[in-house]
């Protein structure tokens, strides 16, 4: 595909030209296809000290981006950094990495989410997109719903014992050698929207969960903050901090509580008149 | 805030609030209500005490006579969601992780196949109690807000948890976090609604039999 159907004119890794050549083969591109183009993004975008922190030819890549994208047709962000921020976005995020949406507003933008993301799915989208012309159908991240329609829980061969309540509980028990479910182990399968469970990895030879191990949740936005991947999703993401301090809190209002209503009482005990006879026959 | 990032929250910081406010409001309404002592009982006791207070912690699970027939909707459906409850909280794969997650104990689970049968059922009862609740006219004019309250907030766990695991409705990232955020609220809100009887149910039951003996009613 790369060969025969794609006119790759301008990537930093594969491009056999350097330096001013390589820029000006983009320069060509851009005005001999202009608003034909695709434009594939890679990497999320910093935007802190005006985008510095990442620079391609003495530009940075927010300037590069903007430059690009407004002669393409549409814009292809590859990888979960491209399409929601990634790794560098993760707390503290000290470059201020941005995904190419919060760029990029006025163009149809494709996210083909995954770290990293599955080949066939980037030429699946290229493929459709040429013979039909058109972007395919996307759902509410951006994302083609032909390979995100489905999570990999959905479609996971484990799945049976999940439904059983067969779950390994470490990675070489006799659960984990029997090839039972990983969601103990931190499986994010069921929150995770992607089609390696049926297009599968090199060369459809299997998936991270085929070979033993949960899935992250790669091409889910956000998947970099949401707790240790070896925590179940029913497991806090975090450690609990205001426990101890809310049962140091609880005793001592209970105590304060517990005081007040032993003064209210000996109060009203003081407050008690004795009455007699005499005073009732009053 | 998206479903992935509203998740992550209601299992970092919003489960760490609802705890702190349930360890906090669990442990100040415990102190408070056995702290609140009694004047001491002078008058000699009709019976001796203690194995009053015992029966009737037993007996009062038990329906006195004509009431079951009186109120039996009550009784079997009050049984059934009860145990039904138990059965989900405490033996499903993911609620047995999360305990164990918080206290390091664990014990071998339900098939989920099971444990989603309880839950239809236990969803199928509470909504028949909930319906005998508004028909019945004494139980009606008894009921408040707070009732009704209670009943929702066991509820919508339930619900929500069932729609999570049979991804049914909504995208089971949004009803995963909502069926987290819907137990939250019951844990925010247990220690200060009836559902208190969690804690106090056992006690309350043993004092009124072991006050009832001591003055001449033992059971």
């Amino acid at each position: 595909m790369i060969f025969d159907m794609i006119s790759l004119d301008y990537h930093h890794t594969l491009q056999a030209a350097s330096g001013y050549g390589a820029e000006k083969s983009r320069q060509d591109a851009m005005e001999n296809f202009f608003g034909k183009y695709l434009l594939v993004v890679d990497g999320s975008i910093p935007l802190k000290d005006n985008g510095i922190y990442s620079t391609i030819a003495g530009r940075t890549n927010l300037d590069l981006l903007q430059d690009v994208a407004k002669g393409a047709a549409a814009v292809i962000a590859v990888g979960t950094c491209a399409a929601f921020g990634g790794i560098p976005n993760a707390k503290p995020n000290p470059t201020g990495a941005v995904p190419v949406s919060n760029i990029i507003k006025d163009k149809p933008i494709i996210n083909i989410s995954g770290c990293p993301p599955i080949p066939a799915v980037i030429t699946g989208v290229l493929a459709h997109y040429l013979t039909f012309g058109s972007l395919p159908e996307l759902d509410e991240l951006g994302r083609p719903k032909s390979y995100y329609g489905e999570t990999i829980h959905d479609r996971c061969y484990r799945r049976p014992f999940y439904d059983q309540g067969k779950f390994a509980k470490s990675f070489d028990d006799e659960g984990a050698r029997n090839g039972w479910c990983l969601f103990e182990l931190g499986c994010k399968g069921p929150t995770t929207h992607n089609a390696c469970a049926t297009t599968k990895w090199n060369g459809g030879t299997s998936f991270p969960i085929e070979s033993g191990h949960g899935c992250l949740g790669c091409s889910e936005p956000h998947f970099w903050d949401a707790g240790s991947f070896y925590s179940a999703l029913s497991m806090p993401a975090s450690p609990l901090k205001l426990a101890t301090g809310a049962a140091v809190a609880g005793a001592a209002v209970g105590i304060g509580a517990s005081v007040a209503n032993r003064m209210k009482k000996n109060a009203a005990k003081s407050a008690h008149e004795t009455s007699t006879i005499a005073d009732l026959e009053k | 805030m998206d479903q992935e990032l509203f998740l992550t929250w209601v299992r970092s910081t919003g489960l760490d609030i609802a705890v702190g406010i349930f360890v906090l409001g669990t442990l100040w309404r415990l102190i408070e209500i056995y702290t609140l002592g009694r004047k001491p009982d002078l008058a000699v006791p009709r019976h001796r005490t203690g194995a009053s207070g015992l029966h009737t912690m037993f007996r009062r699970s038990v329906p006195p006579p004509g009431m079951f027939k009186r109120s039996a909707i009550s009784y079997v459906g009050g049984y059934i969601f009860h145990i039904g409850l138990a059965i989900i909280v405490f033996l499903s794969a993911q609620h047995i992780k999360l305990i164990q997650g918080l206290t390091g104990l664990s014990w071998p689970n339900l098939p989920s196949q099971f444990i989603d049968a309880t839950a239809v059922v236990t969803l199928a009862t509470m909504l028949m109690v909930l319906v005998d609740r508004i028909n019945n006219p004494v139980k009606r004019f008894l009921s408040t807000f707070a009732d009704y309250g209670a009943w929702a907030l066991t509820f919508l766990p339930v619900l929500t948890g069932y729609l999570a695991t049979k991804h049914l409705l909504l995208p089971y990232t949004m009803t995963l976090a909502l069926h987290i955020l819907s137990v939250e609220l019951l844990l925010v809100f247990l220690p200060f609604t009836k559902l208190m009887h969690v804690f106090t149910l056992w006690v309350s039951r043993w004092y009124n039999g072991d006050v009832n003996g001591r003055k001449g009613v033992a059971v």
